[in-house]
């Protein structure tokens, strides 16, 4: 591409526009197109009320997007996302059941789960060097075989407790969704970790270049394993939340969270090989997937074919500016 | 190096691969009730034959240091059209066979165009053709249900001479029509020289496009392969998300435990296929020892976790710490 010319035109444009990076800017216009689109087939559709029920159920999504971000900024990829969902949800659910104990430390127990299955992943990739593909398919295939043997293969009947509830679905500020509130202070502490501290730098280091970052002086290993734990736990917590909004946990509540949070993350412009991309692209990325689900519901379209559109939009996003350079 | 034992290094995984399977499968049929009987061989061959065709793709794909993560998806997906087409008259079974295997070979090209000539990386670009596959399937079979034409079902499931279970004849033959030819092959050259590095492959002017275009679309018909086997086996079509997910997961662990290399360039689709075996009669050995089968998953999980992590031992071998990071 000639940069040449693009920063003839650019050059006029004020400054936050000329900053921002393009992948970011279409995810947003996709918003605004999807958002256009929903109020010619429904008038309901850009009234505060619909709008803040699909912020809120964006949030889930939210954090779980999160922790894959920072994995994916790594050049890694998280793939035990779905049984890490489901066994914060189940832990957190079944250490309600022991007494007032289980209940007032059932939320931290089930993210406590989640980090222990990152810390597995962390070590698979960082100190024994496994592809982190294959690890955490490998470690989900675990997780999901405990949660068979706990469960006895069926849903498991503990609910979830009263606070988890009230994270998921009250309203400590009137009008604001309690967890439109978390989403928004998880983002920010990512925001001030992935800019603001050494860990964050590390963070783009490696995700460039390994090598490079390992001989810059950064324990690469350590980085990386942290990254992972904390993956684990906020797809657990966010686990924590839908069975605190569907006030109890399911076999296969985390499957339709791999491919979502992975799509979110690669929409909002962050590069799948590492080292590139902004949390705001994440949020455009995460609200993007949920107005498109919800319109696809909206339309009554059966579960076939919203996986087929999914499919589509994302191959043909990334088409769009998701490309590796040609080679060589 | 003398000829034998260059060979030998050479097929090390694969070799490997086999004795596990060896070992397990003398565990398996010793403690099963019915002892080492033709039933018997034929059931265990019968399961596992259907992992090793998804392996077998995978395997082509793996070479190329791609991954396919679409695999289950395609083997659902042609599950569920062969439980529509693969029924009636032997003509319209055979066009009904054709049509399935052509569908495979298509979504494996998909695949194949989307990663190459998209330039996408394979992870993300298959994980969301899978979603597309598992739509159409899913389409196509909204209930499990459906018929396949039993005769030919039968034929391929059962015996030749009542000794040798037909499904291994099957894969035997699969591996000297598609395998064998592919890897002499320019194509398959090219594909393992890309693997092994596609910058020093480009520049010699080996067609490493071609040659993981090809990887990719033979990847898809291996699995509609499988995809038309399962049809045979339970004389239905059924999308099951679970399932298609699990032999995609599956073919990873047959890949790993026989010796082809997740890095690309290294390893044999003979390999994946005594790896496939092996995973199966391991995952069956829980039944024989009568285990609760609540702990199957586990058990399959842990064994997974096990053989990845066999990988790090190379670790031992690095004399300089920078070749930790490729």
């Amino acid at each position: 591409m000639s940069e040449t010319t693009l920063g003839g035109i650019t050059g006029r444009l004020p400054k936050f526009i000329r900053r921002a990076d393009p992948a970011v800017l279409t995810a947003f216009a996709c918003i605004v197109l999807l958002l256009f689109l929903g109020s010619l087939y429904s008038r309901s559709f850009l009234s505060p009320e619909y709008l803040l029920q699909q912020l809120k159920v964006a949030s889930f999504l939210g954090v779980i997007a999160t922790g894959m971000m920072l994995v994916i900024l790594l050049g890694q990829i998280d793939l035990s996302v779905p049984w890490s969902v489901a066994a914060g949800a189940m832990m957190a659910c079944a250490a309600a059941a022991y007494g007032p104990v289980g209940v007032a430390l059932a939320i931290p127990f089930g993210i406590f789960c989640g980090v222990l299955i990152g810390i597995v992943n962390g070590i698979g990739v960082a100190y024994l060097r496994i592809p982190s593909m294959i690890i955490t398919l490998a470690t989900n295939a675990v997780a999901q075989g405990l949660m068979v043997v706990y469960t006895g293969g069926f849903s498991p009947q503990d609910s979830a407790t009263g606070a988890m509830r009230y994270l998921a679905t009250g309203f400590a500020i009137p009008g604001v969704p309690n967890s439109v509130i978390i989403w928004a202070l998880i983002g920010a502490a990512m925001v001030f970790v992935l800019t603001r501290t050494g860990f964050g730098r590390a963070v783009y280091g490696i995700g460039n270049r390994e090598r490079a970052a390992y001989l810059s002086g950064i324990d690469t290993r350590r980085v990386v394993m942290i990254a992972f734990a904390v993956s684990g736990g906020l797809s657990a917590f966010g686990g924590v939340l839908l069975a605190g909004y569907a006030s109890k946990a399911a076999q296969s509540m985390g499957d339709a969270y791999l491919l979502p949070s992975i799509a979110a993350v690669v929409l909002g412009g962050t590069s799948i090989l590492g080292g590139r991309g902004s949390y705001l692209g994440t949020v455009a990325g995460v609200i993007l997937i949920t107005l498109l689900q919800s319109i696809l519901s909206v339309m009554q379209m059966p579960e076939a074919g919203r996986q087929i559109i999914y499919g589509v939009v994302i191959v043909a996003m990334l088409l769009l500016y998701g490309r590796a350079p040609a080679s060589r | 190096m003398k000829d034998w034992r260059y060979w030998l290094a050479e097929q090390r995984g694969t070799l490997l691969a086999l004795g596990i399977f060896i070992v397990m499968f003398v565990i398996y049929t010793s403690n099963h009730p019915a002892g080492f009987t033709a039933n018997v061989v034929q059931t265990a061959a019968n399961k596992g034959v259907l992992l090793a065709f998804v392996a077998m793709a995978q395997t082509l794909v793996v070479i190329t240091a791609g991954i396919d993560l679409s695999v289950g998806m395609i083997f659902l997906l042609t599950n569920c059209l062969a439980s529509w087409l693969v029924v009636g008259t032997p003509t319209q079974t055979a066009l009904g066979v054709v049509a399935v295997l052509a569908i495979g070979l298509l979504c494996g090209a998909i695949n194949g165009a989307i990663v190459i000539y998209g330039r996408l990386q394979p992870i993300v670009a298959t994980i969301a053709t899978g979603a597309v596959y598992y739509g159409i399937g899913l389409l196509l079979r909204p209930f499990p249900g459906g018929s396949v034409n039993e005769d030919l079902a039968d034929a391929l499931t059962g015996r030749v001479f009542s000794v040798v279970p037909a499904s291994l004849v099957v894969l035997l033959a699969i591996v000297l029509v598609i395998w064998v030819p592919f890897s002499r092959s320019v194509l398959g050259r090219a594909a393992y020289a890309a693997g092994s590095s596609e910058t020093a492959a480009y520049m010699s002017g080996v067609p490493i496009r071609r040659g993981k275009f090809a990887a990719y679309t033979l990847a898809g018909l291996l699995a509609s392969i499988g995809g038309l086997f399962l049809t045979f086996f339970t004389y239905t079509g059924e999308a099951a998300y679970a399932s298609g997910n699990s032999y995609t997961l599956f073919s990873i662990a047959a890949v790993v435990l026989g010796g082809v290399s997740l890095f690309g360039g290294k390893g044999s689709a003979i390999g994946a296929i005594f790896g496939a075996l092996a995973f199966r009669t391991i995952g069956d050995l829980l039944f024989v020892f009568d285990f609760d089968p609540l702990w199957q998953p586990l058990f399959q999980g842990v064994i997974l976790l096990v053989a990845v992590s066999l990988g790090a031992f190379a670790l031992f071998r690095v004399r300089n710490r920078l070749e930790w990071f490729l």
